[in-house]
């Protein structure tokens, strides 16, 4: 089905149940329980994932198949972020112009940036792209503030022009009326689940993208991609021109980064500059790596592992660990405490940060490899079938069908 | 698909079907919009969200506002002394929670950070079903979850906050805000800059470039020129710089003989500290002492700058050394439970907790509309500022402004500021359409009860 064999089928199904499903998967516990604290099944939050799992996958298409490791990929999520707001200035709420719009203009970005990056590759190659996004970050924080509104974010006022909103047309973000904020309510007993309209429409939207990315990475130019990542000058030697595979690449993965932007922008009318700083383009590298730099899911399960810690790991503060350990004897719950709290709450960095380490040092294929392993401890003898098929599926790669 | 369609039976259809059946027939009955307004509190709890700056320039006072939050709903709920609800005018509050609930209360990170405070409002909002949202140091942080709360349809009772755009150009029908701003700043501080440093001086401002330092160098180049002082120049500088010396150095070549600082946080006490290392302050310039002016201050800054603040002028909103009962109450309380004077950002947000609670109570309802209009208009007393009132053409809040000093021989360490003059409320009173606060094109919009 959709041109996919059917091990790939049946993976984009599990994918596109996964990602419908996420209103329900994410909310396991009752709401009057007290691990309602780590339910996540919140549309803010669930928007957040599915955008940035989009950030992700297109990262991951450069940086998984070529290796070419891109420090600079937050300019390009400004870039789409300021392009919906501003097109939600200049004509209405509705976010398709914007989102149109932010795809195009990041990847006009992407091929400036692209093609003088490109021509250095390694930590030269990072380093140009990371001085690109500081050089964007710096414009939009300051010296663009006419078009970015510098740190305030850039926002809608009631005396922009919006030449094609209408009195009654909704005045938040809205795909045709459809307002992206709109939700329903499911109360089943003492479950609350919420169906968000935003999120369905990023998820199908992520859906999509993913589809893209799958065929990338089974095509003669995902094949050629890995090429480079294995051996570039080998490739130049065999008389293949490697740079506009690459620079296609680069600019394909800005694009996604784009859409990323767009569509935070797309929940949230808010753009800001920060979106654009060194952090928010390490954080979309320590995405990919944490979930597995070159799998298909796994930047998409780092990117949500990543937001999960930001939202839900940095609410606990220090009267939720009363709450929990407060069944303890006075000394020892206070000393626990002392212990704990460093590591939850605004410390929340120094968790996300030892876990990063400890997926490095032990899982080197990120947490992709983890599941594998489990699986594997599970069922031997599946793990027997899965090598077959690996090398079955190695077989079928190293000879691109067409 | 092939391999998908194999399974496939006439009795799965059916099952699907039958299931199918049933579950339209039964989602009427569980999709219930018992809503009138966005997160109506239906337990024996109301929850309040507090969003402050954990991390970042801001972090110190994100700190003491956390404090003096948890304080407020302490209070709120009957335990410890009861602080200022002893000593506020209005008597709705009673000790047992608002309107019978027991409140309860989730913190967030903002980051000084817009995207990162909405996003942690929007947690706040959607998971833990706040009704009210308060805090965030940094104009730029206020203004956007001012935006947010607007739009989901809760309230929003400004922290700390002191731009001008607050509730200027940016004013929201469900936003408040109690802290003073900088038009205030710079009306309260001119007259007193002009007694002691004469009308004859050229102005150097260095500023934070988001709306809030764009506003308050606005209103102090405004009240300094009235006073005939010339600005020599005024420079951006990106917020959490960390390095001002690049900055100051050409201070010392423009002939400019005051430096003004519109920093905040963890950016003024650098700048200052480094002003002070370059030796600014030992200079002579146009045959006067070089001088050093901070339009708002805090404690935690002074702490942080230390033996630099002496002598430096600025203003505060509040200070735990004044001496009416309010402020006595709240300072007694909050130092028995936390060791220290409060900031001012501290008072705010405590304050500002206080007059949610009270509207809801004398609204009798949570309904963010109702509490708009309770809050609208309303004269208080009591509560470390005499008499204020919360103008309802803007939701800002008009009272006295304090114009202190860095203390010169502090008696010990939380004595870092003295209060050089009380500036009566009338001198900082504005119109509601002034060309500052947005004109007359600026407007509340309609009030907005969410769901």
């Amino acid at each position: 089905m959709f041109g996919l064999d059917a091990k790939d089928t049946r993976f984009l199904l599990i994918v596109m149940f996964l990602t419908l499903a996420t209103p329900v998967l994410l909310q396991p516990f009752p709401e009057t329980s007290s691990l309602a604290q780590f339910n996540a099944g919140y549309p803010d939050l669930m928007q957040r994932f599915a955008i940035f799992g989009i950030f992700a996958i297109g990262f991951n298409i450069l940086f998984g198949l070529t290796g070419y490791l891109s420090f600079g990929h937050a300019a390009f999520l400004g870039v789409g972020s300021y392009s919906v707001v501003w097109m939600y200035k200049l004509l209405d709420y509705n976010v398709l112009p914007g989102l149109i719009l932010a795809v195009v203009v990041s990847g006009l970005f992407a091929v400036v940036i692209g093609f003088i990056s490109l021509r250095r590759s390694g930590i030269y190659f990072s380093i140009l792209t990371l001085a690109f996004a500081q050089m964007s970050y710096n414009l939009a924080y300051s010296v663009l503030t006419p078009i970015t509104n510098g740190e305030t974010g850039l926002q809608v006022y009631s005396n922009d022009p919006q030449v094609l909103l209408t009195e009654a047309g909704p005045h938040l973000p809205h795909l045709f009326g459809l307002v992206m904020s709109d939700a329903t309510r499911v109360r089943l007993g003492d479950w609350v689940f919420t169906f968000n309209f935003g999120y369905y429409f990023t998820a199908i939207i992520a859906i999509i993208v993913f589809y893209i990315s799958l065929r990338i990475f089974r095509s003669p130019f995902g094949m050629i991609l890995r090429a480079i990542k294995s051996n570039r000058t080998r490739l130049d030697y065999a008389g293949i021109n490697t740079k506009p595979y690459m620079l296609a690449a680069f600019v394909v993965s800005g694009m996604y980064a784009g859409l990323a932007g767009g569509l935070l922008a797309a929940m949230d009318p808010l753009a800001g500059a920060e979106r654009m700083q060194w952090t928010a383009s390490g954080e979309v590298v320590l995405m990919t790596i944490l979930g597995g730099a070159g799998t298909l899911l796994g930047p998409v399960l780092g990117a949500a592992f990543i937001k999960y810690f930001e939202n839900i790991f940095s609410k606990i503060n220090e009267g939720v660990l009363h709450t929990w350990f407060g069944w303890l004897p006075d000394g020892l719950e206070d000393f626990i405490i002392t212990i704990v709290h460093p590591f939850v709450g605004e410390g929340w960095h120094l968790t996300l940060g030892l876990l990063f380490v400890l997926v490095v040092v032990f899982l080197p294929g990120g947490m992709i490899e983890g599941l594998n392993r489990i699986a594997g401890l599970f069922n031997k003898k599946s793990e027997k079938s899965e090598e077959a098929q690996d090398s079955k599926s190695d077989a079928r790669e190293s000879q691109p069908a067409e | 698909m092939s391999d998908l369609k194999k399974g496939v039976s006439r009795r799965k259809v059916l099952k699907g079907g039958m299931a199918g059946i049933l579950a339209a027939g039964v989602m009427p009955t569980i999709i219930s919009k018992a809503y009138g307004y966005t997160n109506e509190p239906t337990g024996s709890t109301v929850t309040f969200g507090f969003n402050v700056p954990q991390t970042g320039p801001y972090a110190a006072e994100g700190l003491d506002e956390l404090r003096a939050q948890e304080l407020a709903v302490e209070h709120l709920n009957g335990i410890g002394d009861g602080g200022m609800l002893n000593t506020f005018s209005s008597k709705a509050l009673g000790g047992n929670g608002v309107l019978g609930k027991e409140v309860t209360f989730v913190t967030g990170d903002t980051q000084t950070k817009s995207d990162a405070a909405r996003a942690a409002a929007q947690s706040m909002i959607q998971k833990d079903g706040c009704v009210m949202i308060n805090g965030g140091s940094s104009s730029g942080v206020a203004i956007a979850v001012q935006g947010l709360c607007q739009e989901a349809g809760i309230i929003f009772m400004a922290g700390l906050t002191h731009s001008n755009d607050t509730t200027g150009k940016d004013r929201k029908r469900n936003g408040f805000r109690h802290f003073f701003n900088g038009y205030m700043s710079g009306a309260a501080l001119g007259p007193v800059l002009g007694e002691v440093y004469g009308n004859e001086r050229r102005a150097y401002h260095l500023t934070a470039d988001y709306t809030w330092g764009w506003t308050q160098e606005e209103s102090m180049i405004a009240s300094t020129e009235a006073l005939g002082w010339e600005t020599a120049n005024k420079v951006l500088t990106p917020v959490g710089a960390g390095d001002f010396s690049s900055y100051i150095t050409p201070v010392l070549q423009s002939g400019a003989d005051t430096l003004i600082l519109n920093h905040y946080g963890g950016d003024m006490v650098n700048s200052l500290t480094q002003a002070v290392q370059f030796g600014l302050r030992d200079r002579q310039v146009n045959g006067k002492n070089f001088e050093i002016i901070v339009p708002l201050y805090s404690e935690l800054m002074a702490e942080g700058a230390g033996e630099n603040i002496k002598g430096v002028y600025g203003s505060m909103n509040w200070n735990w050394q004044l001496q009416d009962e309010g402020t006595a109450a709240f300072t007694r309380s909050f130092g028995e439970k936390y060791g220290r004077p409060p900031s001012n950002s501290a008072h705010t947000c405590y304050v500002q907790t206080l007059l949610y609670a009270d509207a809801v109570e004398r609204a009798g309802t949570f309904d963010p509309c109702a509490v708009v209009e309770a809050l609208e208009d309303f004269d208080f007393d009591g509560m470390g500022n005499g008499p204020v009132t919360y103008r309802g053409a803007d939701h800002q809040c008009f009272k006295d402004v304090l114009v202190v000093k860095g203390a010169e021989n502090p008696s010990n360490q939380y004595d870092t500021l003295e209060v050089v003059q009380v500036t009566p409320r009338a001198q900082v009173e504005y119109a509601p359409d002034h060309p500052m606060f947005g004109g007359p094109e600026a407007s509340l919009g309609e009030c907005n009860p969410g769901a």
